[in-house]
């Protein structure tokens, strides 16, 4: 009989099969090509191969004939096509255009500047016009300006907001629901609290923008409307049920017997959760907590539309600021692809992935760790 | 006399019968309801204060229902209703004027499976301490240590107490929370099948614990091990299907019985 | 057995003494009880007044006229503005979405979870990156659907298809790329769902079927995949509920405020009710005015995605139901 046959006997079969193959592997490539492709794009500047300085070599316009053609498309800055397009005249007009532009600004000190190298990405720097050393994020400006301290600086102000508002309160439900409440209660409040994760982010911001902001000025009385606290807060609605759900999960994983136990010693309930379940919930609860922040730090619409969008460096929450994604989200519709805006609206998006990276990353480090640590080594 | 060979039984254990001993609980009438379902049927009797009483039966005869109305782990449940009472030490302690918690630090239970907490063996023996507010070192150390030996523990522990509690053998881990729950001094404890989970010689080693913790503590234990009541009980109590049938000392039962159901169980004729 | 009287630790049990009540007020659970009671209660109380204010201040203003007209030059005009246009937006590219991601993700899922050799280090990393995928934010998403669908691609489809023409084609914001773009994002979601619902599957049933001869495609077509799909319609519909509502992804992949037309092909961009929101509250020329408009939109997304959210947690308990049957 034909035993053997193997696949030679069902063709058709053998095709499906590696069409389910390749399937997979598109998808599976598309994973990776999103941290590959991005990573690309930011590459240039993260190993400094971009440079913004408004006054570099200047070449005199009677050597131009001594530039190969690739050297003289590097020095106009144009692309293949725009240079095969322009004729001779064309090219030497730009390069006259070059020397007047770095007549003009011989008197600039910040025109040789190079903006995207790491030391202005990060350091401060007293730029012309200005008293003292800044940091300014201003790319749309005649020295573009690229420092991503205010950026960073806006959103840890408006994920700190965030999550010290809502981690406790989503903790302390997620106790309260796991632990104390009757069954009835728990089966209403449950399903109630994790609605709040249904509503889309767009609509959070919409309801921070237009309701909360009026409210909390009122309240507080104080200068901008739209500030890191408004945001924070209502970034904080949104990670309430990320915190709470997956906290309360890891509490009531904790097995039953470890209540009956403390109960039946003569613990109160509340006792019970707080000194028997709570630690034994510990790697869920830290895991909760790092994913929460994981969520703040990626948000984007509500920073967008609550947070005034001001790139200042301020330690106050009551002033405007500018978060990494509502940088990207705001700027990325306006840069020339390829350019250096372009390019560093890509090194946010590296940092702000790599984060979220190590976040996730760190969470399930933790999980395992503190698990095999409670169970005894098992 | 019945023809089959009877197990062997351990006369000395029934002290109750040279002297008598003061009632410590009393159960009066107690019925109990799952819903419709009737669990216990209309129970009386009375538990005698430092002896070791057994309550034996078939599975799923309500005798650890009963002991678990001891000390009200019975309220955990949802749609748990009683009728008639239950009064520990004069007492009514389903009034609704007794404070639960304070009957549980008085009244203790070991489970059948044992369930260490997820802390050091220390911790675990304290837990029950700090509860009552005992914050002293000294006097922690000092009880942790009373209760370990008292377990017959602390020799097997006494080099690791700041180690995990789960990382004892079965037997240990039983023993640990044996320790645990004698560690406040209750003057009730209640164990629901002890070793039943444990293998011959721990169970060997939690017998002769009872039979020592008997000079301190009252303690009824339900068992599905007849060999096991008739070796360390004072008082025998049989249930069958939520019906008390017969309770005496231990002697009477196994050797006399009254009642033909009780001969049967404790011939193995069933059960 | 002699009696032992030397003193036990136990005090002698007397009623009148010790009854069965506290001495002092036991503070610490008290607080603790009401403290964590009133997190639970003040959590409720934010989500309904967010959902009252919406439905108080928008439910009058969504009327049958507001859902099935609307043109975009009237957008800002409460009279005449209606959001079919938006709706239709919308679900055009959800509807896209789905038929992309639920083909991959599912054939990966199977592939990772039948053929893969199960704890190699090549599926342990492409788990690894999958569910890492899923805690990437959405503004990622949107940069990467930005640059290499609509940059990259759309260019180089634009060099092949339309060599010759000056306007760009492809390589702009397109329904396509969208689409694509939250494809992508909600690719591990399906891929995880499916995955735990095929583990679900008890292997006997993968045997038997072996066993009287079919061959492991069968078995995975009329044995495995069959019992996974309420596993993997809960995943898919998480999925579209979640997508609907993102607005960060389809910012530069397709979104537009003002389009004189519905979509009709695949590289047209379209309207959207979350960038309508958006636009709406941040843009409006007059805020009070078009508050009305703008609350009954945000009223309509907030329907459609929980509509989504509910029908996924029915699907959801009814797959539980019938696991417990088979139990």
């Amino acid at each position: 009989m034909g035993l053997k046959r193997g696949h030679r006997a069902r063709p058709v079969e053998w095709i499906l099969e590696k069409a389910i193959f390749l399937v997979s592997l598109t998808s599976i490539l598309m994973v990776f090509l999103i941290f590959v492709f991005i990573g690309r794009e930011a590459l240039p500047v993260i190993f400094g191969r971009t440079n913004t300085a408004l006054v570099q070599k200047v070449i005199p316009v009677e050597k131009m004939d001594e530039l190969t053609a690739a050297e003289l498309q590097e020095y106009l800055n144009l692309t293949p096509t725009q240079f095969k397009e322009l004729d001779h005249e064309s090219k030497r007009a730009l390069m006259e255009v070059r020397l007047d532009y770095a007549k003009e600004h011989s008197e600039d000190p910040d025109a040789r500047i190079n903006t995207t190298s790491w030391r202005y990405l990060l350091g401060p720097h007293r730029w012309a016009g200005y008293s003292k050393p800044e940091y300014i994020w201003q790319p749309v400006s005649d020295i573009p300006k690229f420092n991503i301290i205010p950026l960073i600086i806006g959103s840890l102000k408006v994920t700190l907001v965030a999550l010290i508002f809502s981690v406790p309160l989503a903790l302390g439900a997620a106790i309260y629901v796991s632990q104390l409440a009757r069954p009835r209660v728990r089966e209403i409040a449950k399903p109630v609290i994790e609605l709040l994760a249904g509503i889309p982010s767009v609509v959070l911001g919409f309801f921070a923008l237009i309701v909360m902001a009026t409210v909390l000025q009122r309240f507080f009385g104080y200068q901008s409307r739209l500030n890191a606290l408004c945001a924070g807060l209502a970034l904080g609605f949104s990670v309430i049920p990320v915190v709470f759900s997956i906290a309360e999960d890891a509490l009531t994983s904790v097995p039953r017997s470890y209540v009956q136990a403390a109960l039946a010693l003569g613990a109160s309930q509340w006792r019970a959760a707080w000194q028997v379940v709570l630690p034994a919930a510990l790697p869920g609860v830290f895991a909760a907590i790092a994913l929460g922040f994981g969520r703040a730090v990626g948000e984007t619409m509500i920073v967008l539309m609550a947070s005034g969008n001001a790139s200042i460096v301020s330690g106050s929450i009551l002033d405007s600021a500018r978060t990494i994604t509502a940088t990207i989200a705001a700027e990325l519709g306006e840069v020339v692809s390829g350019s250096p805006h372009y390019r560093v609206l890509f090194l946010i998006g590296v940092l702000l992935f790599a984060v979220t990276f190590l976040t996730n990353l760190a969470a399930d480090l933790i999980m395992h760790r503190l698990k095999g640590r409670l169970e005894g080594r098992r | 006399m019945p023809e089959i060979a009877l197990p062997k039984v351990n006369v000395g254990a029934s002290r109750a019968e040279v002297e008598p001993a003061k009632t410590i609980i009393e159960v009066n009438g107690l019925s109990l309801f799952y819903g419709h379902s009737k669990a216990l049927k209309e129970i009386s009797l009375a538990i005698g204060e430092k002896l070791v009483t057994a309550f034996i039966g078939p599975s799923g005869c309500g005798k650890s229902t009963l002991l678990r109305c001891f000390n009200r782990m019975n309220d955990l449940i949802d749609g748990v209703r009683i009728e008639g009472s239950v009064r520990i030490a004069s007492q009514d302690i389903n009034h609704p004027e007794v404070d639960v918690i304070e009957l549980r630090k008085r009244v203790g239970m070991v489970f059948q499976k044992s369930n260490p907490f997820p802390k050091s063996i220390y911790d675990n023996v304290a837990y029950g301490l700090r509860l009552q507010g005992i914050r002293s070192k000294s006097e922690l150390d000092g009880i942790v240590e009373q209760s370990l030996k008292q377990a017959a523990l602390w020799e097997e522990v006494k080099d690791r107490l700041h180690t995990s509690g789960l990382g004892l053998s079965g037997g240990q881990q039983q023993r640990l929370c044996i320790a645990r729950a004698i560690a406040i001094k209750p003057e009730i404890i209640l164990m629901d099948e002890p070793a039943s989970a444990l293998d011959p010689i721990a169970t060997a080693r939690i017998e002769d614990l009872i039979l020592d913790l008997k000079r301190q503590f009252t303690i009824v234990i339900v068992t599905h091990n007849m060999q096991q009541a008739a070796r360390i009980s004072d008082q025998t109590a049989f249930f069958y299907l939520g019906e008390l049938i017969e309770y005496d000392t231990t002697t009477k039962i196994f050797t006399n019985p009254a009642r033909k159901q009780t001969e049967d169980y404790v011939t193995g004729r069933f059960g | 057995m002699p009696d032992s009287s030397t003193s036990t630790a136990a005090a002698d049990f007397n009623a009148a003494s010790r009854p069965f009540r506290s001495a002092r007020f036991d503070w610490f659970s008290f607080l603790g009880r009401w403290v964590t009671g009133l997190a639970a209660l003040l959590i409720i109380a934010i989500l309904v007044v967010i959902l009252g204010n919406i439905f108080w201040v928008g439910a009058p203003n969504v009327s049958w006229r507001f859902l099935t007209t609307g043109t975009a030059t009237d957008m800002f005009d409460i009279e005449k503005a209606g959001i079919l246009p938006m709706i239709f937006g919308t679900t055009a590219r959800v509807i896209l979405m789905t038929i992309i991601v639920l083909p991959a993700g599912v054939l990966t899922a199977v592939y990772l979870t039948e053929y893969a050799a199960a704890a190699s280090l090549f599926t342990r990393i492409i788990r690894g990156a999958v569910n890492n995928l899923a805690g990437v934010p959405s503004i990622v998403f949107g940069l990467f659907g930005a640059g290499f669908f609509v940059q990259f691609l759309g260019g180089r489809m634009d060099a092949l298809l339309h060599p010759e023409s000056a306007g760009v084609v492809w390589g702009k914001p397109a329904l396509l790329w969208a689409s694509a773009t939250l494809a992508v994002m909600t690719l591990p979601v399906v891929i995880v769902a499916t995955e735990e619902a095929l583990r679900a599957i008890p292997q006997g049933l993968r045997e038997a079927s072996l066993a009287l001869g079919a061959t492991k495609l069968e078995t995975i077509a009329r044995v495995v995949l069959p019992q996974a799909v309420p596993g993997i319609l809960t995943g898919a519909i998480l999925a579209v509920g979640r997508a609907a509502g993102e607005v960060a992804p389809i910012l530069f992949t397709g979104a537009a405020y003002y389009m004189a037309d519905l979509p009709g092909t695949l590289h047209d961009q379209f309207m959207d009710l979350g960038y309508h929101v958006f636009i709406l509250s941040t843009q409006s020329p007059n805020v009070e005015r078009t508050r009305p408009l703008l609350y009954a939109t945000v009223l309509v997304l907030l329907g459609l995605t929980f509509m989504l959210n509910i029908v996924a947690i029915f699907v959801r308990g009814h797959m539980r139901k019938k696991m417990r049957q088979l139990q």
